[in-house]
């Protein structure tokens, strides 16, 4: 589960009111989220780093709060508030709106190059007009990119952002894919160019981009998004150039995603500019750019979708076990950011789903939130009507059964674990491996997991060995499943027997 | 031993009362063998009263007494070095702890070194004779000679290692109840002899000791992990659930995930938290029901059902792909699936207990494998009051009568609740499991009827057995490492006292 890092104070101030830890807990649980640690810059240091090293971050107090894994909009400070505002209706969701360029410009045009479809097809791109930002925006600006990265973008594979000073820059932009020879440029933070190639050398040593390089590699061409001037933006998912950089007097944010997955890019652009659009002059307004795609057509983006859903009242009372009506369920949903307004005499509700909220995509979705604002623990709980006469697994049953009597026999039972090494099973009971049907795993951690035992024997012998302190006689029985691999239907599979072992040791 | 007997109680009638260490003392016994007769005596009766005392003594450890008969290490190697002189790397093998002599005699200012000397540092005496104060005092120590020892040398000593502080338990005796100069013997048997003949009357007879444990009974064991699932058994029975068949470690990766609409990309799917396996690596694709698998792909790719989809593209030979389950709600895909294949729906309670697979990292808590209860109901028209109901009743049978929900997000329900409850034993609020109704997207291509709901909820065995039995560490519940001392003495297994 993401968790995102807020200063408690700022997140107070943000919110218009200060809460104890308790209370903010409390708003928490009702919303979904969780205050996972209380702790401060200090401690952190101190954790990370050693205690000696304490003194030098600040003592402000930290919330470390988790976030569900679905909910992109709420992975930064600004996300969050506005949730949390919304939710205690002391806000209204904002409209986002896409403004296009004034009169006498057009928009920025970004053309995918088909050489690109061989390593990552996909480019979505936008403009943030007219931005303000501090330190504390900008620092978050760069947060979230990270946490979309660490999650939907499944760590740059899927999606890569970038983002640039639009007025160091001139469009039309290229996305293309080159040999790295031919990529030459100065990536962030560095004072002079490199080729593609050096570029692999020198981060194949750096902590954090050295788990992206594999993405790239191997591949011939390696992605690259350039200017009209030839001017480097970035080579995705590595790194940016050095030139476009954001700075704190940046006013113009150009903001480009490429990816193997469309859908998910397009969601992670909505995100960006949705969240950051609160600091642009005109609030919450994005300008689109357009994306030429190697057909030729033109795709404006960002999506910025607003979906309309209409929804049963009934059904929704029904599938939750409350009773309320159209206009209060209306108001509940708007507390999610799910606009709503009741239609049809109060049988329906027309649901307006933000770009936001790209975590609806059923009714059921909507369910839940209606719950949600109402408050889960304010619905009645009563028992379901249904009527089953009950039946034991025959198997479970017998094991049942005779467990007792074995214990009765004066055995005591193990429980050992399925999973063990292969010599566990073969070299050390004097066997070869390949004449034991067992079933192997492909990604042990450690040697202790590398194939589904065949017999329980190895171990209970585990067990006796590592009570060997005990008085004797050691009697042990266990009763549970081995996997072996079944030839016999001349097709690979995998068969599960349930095996009684008995062992003494006197 | 008789004697002593004797003598302890010959004094304490003349004297009043005893200490056994001066006793000891005067009769050049050793003190156990006086503590040993005095306890003899207790046993007899109220003939005596003990008050037991703790004194500490100095005493020499064993390099203590070599210093004792040969010299301190740095008079050792002052006499190691002759009036010449002697070159440092030859003198440090001459004696043994030369070392530690050394730097000593150095310290004392016994020896000198010159550094520069010719073939390699040298050393010299500095005095012409030395008194070696160390053995002086340590002789005076072992004859308990304590006056003129300083606190600070037997500090000093004890970081050497040469003596050690030693703590004795000693006795004051006095006159007991029933003091008597004789103990007569205790009868630990009355005979029909001695009843027949009346001699009972002049016997005294050992009390019957009620403290003492006694021989253990032969016994076996069942397993503390095991008794619990067997009492969740029998709760799901008593409220009317049928037992799924979960013996099927392995699974395909279309009943794990894909048939419960978790996507492709999802990181649950990772290598790093799924055990896949490499042989045999793929399931059995003509055991997939072919049709079914074509609606699970236009779900996931497509959407359909009233739902967008996640709209990517799904591949086949992902979903195929055996790993080891790291849910049972793989075998309630595949149940539910059957259900709807019946001609006619029927409303079902269902539950399993087995053991899952998560390649996680480990530790204190976690481990590879784990135990995982599942509950589930499917009847047409329940409700999100229902789940939340049935998992009351559940959880008053463990004795959890307080409970909260809070939302939650799983990719296979909506709404999703976690589950809180008040732990009467802990005397707080814990996490006690995962809950939620499945998701149309996962139900309707299987084919069940679109007013069915199915709610279900879970948590892991092992959690709440770490609970009740006050253990930290999973390795010490289930595994090999598991103390079989814990096991042998694991009471009967009542889950709703706390």
């Amino acid at each position: 589960m993401p968790t995102v890092a807020l200063e408690r104070d700022l997140l107070y101030e943000r919110l218009g009111q200060s809460y104890t830890e308790e209370e903010f807990d409390e708003l928490c649980f009702e919303f979904g989220l969780e205050l996972d640690e209380v702790t401060s810059e200090n401690a952190l240091i101190a954790k990370e780093q050693g205690a000696d090293k304490a003194g030098t971050g600040s003592d402000k107090v930290i919330y470390k709060i988790e976030i569900p894994a679905n909910r992109y909009d709420l992975l930064c400070v600004e996300g969050l508030v506005r949730g949390l505002l919304v939710f205690k209706e002391k806000m209204a969701c904002p409209v986002y709106k896409k403004i296009p360029p004034t009169e006498g410009s057009t928009m920025q045009e970004l053309t995918i190059r088909p050489s690109t479809a061989a390593i990552r097809p996909h480019c979505v791109a936008a403009v943030l007009r007219n931005i303000t930002f501090t330190e504390a925006s900008y620092k978050n600006f760069i947060d979230l990119q990270d946490k979309l990265h660490q999650n939907i973008c499944r760590k740059r594979s899927l999606v890569a952002i970038g983002t640039h000073d639009l007025d160091t820059i001139e469009g039309p932009f290229v996305y293309d894919a080159l040999p790295p020879e031919d990529i030459k440029f100065k990536p962030l933070n560095q004072t002079k160019e490199y080729t593609a190639v050096e570029l692999m050398e020198l981060y194949s040593t750096d902590s954090h981009l050295k788990h992206y390089l594999h993405i790239i590699k191997d591949s011939p061409v390696y992605p690259v998004i350039f200017d009209k001037n030839n001017v480097v933006l970035s080579m995705p998912p590595i790194i940016n150039g050095e030139h476009s950089k954001i700075t704190l007097s940046t006013k113009n944010v150009f903001i480009e995603c490429t990816a193997t997955d469309l859908t998910k890019a397009k969601v992670v652009l909505d995100t960006i500019v949705t969240m950051f659009s609160e600091y642009c002059q005109d609030q919450f307004t994005v300008e689109p750019a357009k994306v030429i795609q190697t057909d030729g057509s033109e795709v404006v983006y960002p999506d910025l979708n607003y979906r309309h859903e209409v929804v049963e009242v009934a059904d929704i009372n029904k599938k939750l076990g409350i009773k309320i009506k159209a206009d209060a369920m209306a108001s509940l949903l708007t507390r999610m950011c799910l606009k709503s307004k009741a239609i049809e005499k109060g049988a329906r509700l027309i649901v307006e789903i933000p770009p936001t909220r790209a975590d609806v995509i059923h009714a059921c979705d909507i369910v839940e939130d209606v719950a949600i604002a109402y408050g889960y623990n304010n619905i009645k709980m009563t028992i379901p009507k249904t009527n089953c006469i009950s039946q034991q697994f025959p198997l479970n049953k017998l094991t049942d059964l005779l467990r007792p009597e074995i214990a009765a026999a004066g055995f005591t039972e193990a429980l050992t674990f399925s999973l063990c090494s292969k010599d566990d099973i073969s070299d050390r009971l004097r066997k070869d491996i390949s004449t034991i049907r067992a079933a192997h795993i492909a990604n042990p951690k450690t040697l202790d997991f590398q194939v589904a035992r065949t017999m329980l024997l190895p171990g209970i012998l585990r067990t006796v060995a590592s009570n060997r302190k005990m008085p004797l006689p050691l009697k042990l029985f266990e009763i549970s499943d081995v996997v072996f691999k079944d030839d016999t239907t001349g097709k690979i599979n995998y068969k599960h027997q349930e095996v009684v072992k008995i062992l003494q040791c006197k | 031993m008789e004697d002593t007997t004797r003598e302890i109680l010959e004094r304490v009638e003349k004297l009043g009362k005893i200490d056994t260490l001066e006793l000891a003392a005067e009769l050049n016994v050793d003190h156990q063998k006086i503590v040993g007769a005095v306890k003899s005596i207790q046993s007899a009766g109220d003939i005596i009263n003990c008050e037991q005392c703790t004194s500490k003594k100095w005493e020499l450890t064993e390099e203590g007494k070599a210093v004792v008969e040969n010299g301190s290490h740095e008079a050792l190697v002052f006499n190691a070095v002759p009036v010449e002189g002697i070159a440092q790397a030859d003198l440090m093998q001459s004696v043994p702890n030369a070392k530690i002599g050394f730097s000593k005699a150095m310290s004392g200012g016994w020896i000198m070194i010159d550094k520069k000397a010719e073939g390699g540092p040298r050393v010299f005496r500095k005095v012409e004779s030395i008194e070696d104060l160390v053995q002086q005092s340590l002789i005076k120590l072992q004859n308990l000679q304590l006056d003129g020892i300083t606190d600070q040398q037997k500090t000093d000593y004890k970081k050497r290692k040469l003596i050690q502080e030693v703590k004795i338990n000693s006795f004051i005796v006095t006159k007991g109840r029933n003091f008597s100069l004789t103990i007569s013997k205790q009868e630990t048997d009355l005979t029909p002899e001695m009843l027949s003949s009346g001699s009972w009357k002049e016997h005294t007879f050992k009390p019957y000791n009620f403290e003492a444990l006694g021989v253990l009974p032969d016994s076996g064991h069942l397993h503390p992990l095991l008794k619990i699932r067997a009492e969740y058994r029998q709760i799901f029975l008593e409220m009317g659930f049928s037992e799924m068949p979960t013996n099927n470690f392995i699974e395909s990766s279309f009943w794990n995930f894909d048939a419960l609409f978790q996507p492709q990309q999802h990181p649950a799917r990772d290598a790093h938290d799924t055990f896949f396996i490499s042989d045999p690596m793929y399931a059995d694709e003509t055991k997939l029901p072919a049709d079914y698998v074509a609606k699970v792909k236009k779900v996931h790719s497509e959407g359909g059902y009233g739902s967008q989809g996640y709209r990517y593209d799904w591949k086949l030979e992902e979903g195929k792909k055996n790993i080891l389950r790291t849910h049972t709600t793989a075998v309630s895909a595949r149940m539910l699936y059957k259900l709807a294949q019946q001609e006619k729906f029927t409303p079902v309670k269902y539950f399993s207990i087995d053991r899952v697979f998560r390649n996680e990292t480990l530790d204190a808590t976690h481990l590879a494998e784990f135990h995982q209860i599942e509950g589930l109901v499917a009847d047409y028209g329940l409700t999100l009051g229902d789940l939340m109901g049935v998992i009351k009743e559940f959880f008053k049978k463990l004795g959890i009568q307080k409970l909260r929900f809070k939302p939650a997000y799983n990719p296979y329900t909506e709404p999703s609740m976690e589950i809180f409850g008040y732990h009467p034993g802990l005397k707080k609020w814990v996490e006690i499991g995962n809950s939620g109704v499945f998701r149309p997207e996962m139900l309707l291509p299987m084919g069940l009827p679109d007013n069915v709901q199915v709610i279900a909820w879970g948590l892991s065995l092992e959690r709440p057995t770490m609970i009740k039995y006050g253990i930290d560490n999973i390795r010490d519940l289930i595994g090999p490492k598991v103390n079989l001392q814990m096991v042998y003495n694991n009471p009967i297994c009542r889950l709703d006292r706390h």
